[in-house]
């Protein structure tokens, strides 16, 4: 098991939401209990539906969320004790729309070495110089220095969000869907930079997308997240093969692939993603699973350790001797 | 009337254009579009941003920006002309016999209004029914739709609904009427993956078991695939490419539309971490006039005869296959001239 660079332990999000006028707030578990650990140079990959706590949990990562209960370690350091800046040295995050993150008014290089700058970085002479180089790097033609994000191409855009991420040469880079506004032939240009700038600089990347046709071609490891806890995690090859928790099925049964011969899935999930504020008693999928028992209504299921990865669900628990795993 | 052999044609539209004065000149977003689309039929019309897919869904709704103005050869929904017969007369038919499932359903319900309020609306607009005949209609259809409990959620708001049961909602308000043709613009983009599933499989039922024809507009190439009847593929304000789904998944003719599918990964095809295909250079301006293939400048297989004259979608070798390039015509006239080359 190589090094583990960015870790959760049991860390837990919880933001108490206006209950209505006269009410009292009331708590929403974002992320409760997770714990995740990200390896040198590996594709970590997380997956869930919207609202599943893909994103506070990947903000914690970042250090710009701190957690309710539990710790973020990054190179065994908690975060939470480390400064904001050193922090951001390590990781760095891309994020999904190339449109509203970048600022309007600021030109591609003003915004591309704006990190070497909050850096204090002591030799600006070399500004110029490494923000072009960083731009050959992620494929920006030269020209583009002085011009505004709305004279730039959505390719490009996210070009530049890559190369501000990376002109302090972070270890770690977090993805939040960084392809998803994307069109299709700009999408497959972005996945292929991620992956040369992957092996050229040896990063490491949390990447977090619903799209699990992109996920399955980048990610090494999958971690498949549903209403604030990660239901399985796997490495790559084996969640895709062989997935075990009922959702991660249902999650990779709705992929369409364009395959003209296949017909639209029918996944069996209930309609109803359920609401984060009233959770599902026991297993908090048991309303929308179709192996669903009664004690799964009663009872949380505990974590099962299964080869490098876990699940979490009782037709995996063999203490309790009933729905043995076939495969 | 339509003669015998077009009383299934719902839709048949025969070089559409529209132009939209901008500062530099004249901007032509939809160019010689034609399309057909039959009863019980779903035709899907993909592309990239800005390819004009939606907007010519807009032009044959007549819903287009007030700068822009349409022309087109014919336009006729059921064998009626359905083109400049005025505002009043459009929108008798719009909601009735046509009707729209746009992409964002949070916007495009009005959030003052109940649900029942605006479902009891888009018939009551229409047809004269009693109210309590509405609302029977519409627990109907969003009993259809899937939505449980379907008469208490009448007195709901949108706010109160999920993603999922606004984007049902739109399709039962759509389906009020019991249209002829119902023009879907990216339904399920906003959505899961796993409510997407849900509701394509709802669309495709519903659309069998009322023998709608159905146009669906989309950029995503795997739900393409997996609804489509035929797909159109537009390329910068044109078709490039029309064919059956397999035609177009299977044996790709346009440079474009094989370029398209190679950028994708495709799981169980694709090895994983695998570069994919790329297509280089962005999409040209579609300012003014322009000569030649759209695609020549970034196609790996344009020679000089690709730069000059206008470029037809003419037949291909398989029947109901046509494709706008010069490598893949065999000689023969252009689509538009010929009656049933496309169907």
């Amino acid at each position: 098991m190589s090094d583990v660079v960015l870790e959760a332990r049991d860390v837990t999000r919880t933001f108490m939401i206006s209950g209505g006028f006269m009410k009292p707030k009331r708590p929403l578990h974002a992320v409760n209990g997770i714990d995740l650990r990200i390896r040198q140079g590996e594709v970590l990959a997380l997956v869930g539906e919207s609202g599943c706590g893909k994103t506070t949990l990947a903000k914690m990562l970042l250090g710009l969320l701190p957690p309710t209960s539990g710790s973020l370690q990054l190179d065994g350091k908690p975060i939470e004790t480390m400064d904001r800046l050193r922090v951001a040295q390590t990781v760095q995050p891309i994020f999904q729309d190339p449109y509203s993150s970048l600022n309007p008014r600021k030109s591609i290089g003003s915004i591309i070495t704006l990190p070497l700058k909050v850096q204090g970085d002591k030799d600006p002479g070399t500004w110029r110089k490494r923000a072009d180089e960083i731009m050959e790097l992620v494929g920006l033609p030269r020209r583009v220095y002085n011009n505004y994000p709305s004279q730039l191409s959505g390719g490009q855009r996210q070009r530049v969000a890559i190369a501000r991420a990376l002109i302090n040469r972070p270890r770690i880079v977090i993805c939040d869907e960084p392809t998803s506004a994307l069109d299709v032939s700009v999408q497959s240009q972005i996945l292929n930079l991620l992956q040369d700038l992957r092996e050229e600089l040896g990063l490491t990347y949390l990447v977090i997308s619903h799209n699990l046709a992109v996920v399955e071609h980048m990610a090494t490891r999958v971690a498949v997240m549903y209403l604030g806890r990660i239901v399985e995690e796997e490495d790559a090859g084996t969640l895709f093969d062989t997935p075990k928790h009922p959702y991660s099925k249902a999650l990779l049964e709705s992929v369409l692939t364009p395959d003209p011969s296949l017909g639209v899935p029918d996944t069996h999930l209930g309609a109803a993603y359920p609401n984060p504020l009233d959770m599902p008693s026991g297993c908090r999928f048991h309303p929308r699973c179709i192996k669903a028992m009664p004690h799964c209504s009663t009872t949380a299921p505990r974590k099962i350790p299964f080869g490098d990865g876990h699940v979490e669900c009782h037709l995996y628990d063999e203490n309790e001797g009933k729905g043995k795993l076939a495969s | 009337m339509p003669e015998n052999s077009h009383s299934k044609r719902v839709l048949e539209v025969k070089r559409l254009n529209v132009e939209i004065p901008v500062p530099t000149g004249l901007l032509r977003p939809v160019q010689d579009v034609s399309l057909h689309v039959d009863r019980g039929e779903t035709l899907c019309v993909v592309g990239e941003s800005g390819c004009g897919k939606s907007l010519t869904s807009l032009a044959i709704m007549d819903l287009l920006p007030t700068k822009a103005k349409r022309a087109c050869d014919e336009m006729r929904l059921s064998g009626d002309t359905v083109f400049d017969i005025g505002e009043r007369a459009m929108s008798d038919i719009r909601g009735d016999r046509m009707s729209m499932i746009f992409q964002e359903p949070m916007t495009s319900l009005n959030p003052a209004y109940t649900i029942g309020n605006q479902l009891v609306e888009a018939l009551q607009r229409h047809r004269n029914v009693s109210k309590a005949q509405a609302r029977d209609r519409a627990i109907y259809l969003l009993e259809k739709v899937g939505i449980t409990a379907a008469a208490s959620r009448l007195g709901q708001y949108p706010h109160q609904l999920s993603g999922g049961l606004r984007q049902r909602v739109m399709i039962a308000m759509a389906l009020m009427c019991g249209p002829d043709l119902i023009i879907a613009d990216e339904p399920t983009t906003a959505l899961d993956v796993t409510i997407q599933a849900q509701i394509l499989h709802l669309l495709s039922d519903l659309q069998r078991e009322f023998q709608m024809g159905m146009i669906l507009i989309t950029h995503d190439l795997g739900v393409v695939a997996r609804i489509a009847d035929r797909v159109a593929v537009m390329y910068a304000g044109q078709v490039v490419e029309t064919g059956t789904a397999e035609q177009i998944f299977n044996a790709p003719q346009h440079p474009y539309t094989r370029g398209l599918l190679d950028c994708i990964p495709i799981p169980g095809k694709t090895k994983r971490g695998a570069r994919l295909g790329a297509i280089p250079g962005i999409v040209p301006s579609l300012v003014g006039h322009m000569s030649g293939c759209h695609f020549a400048s970034r196609c790996p297989q344009a020679h000089e005869g690709c730069e000059t004259g206008d470029i037809e979608l003419l037949p291909t070798a398989q029947p109901g296959h046509v494709c706008r390039c010069l490598l893949t015509q065999t000689p023969g006239t252009p689509v538009h001239e010929t009656e049933g080359a496309a169907s």
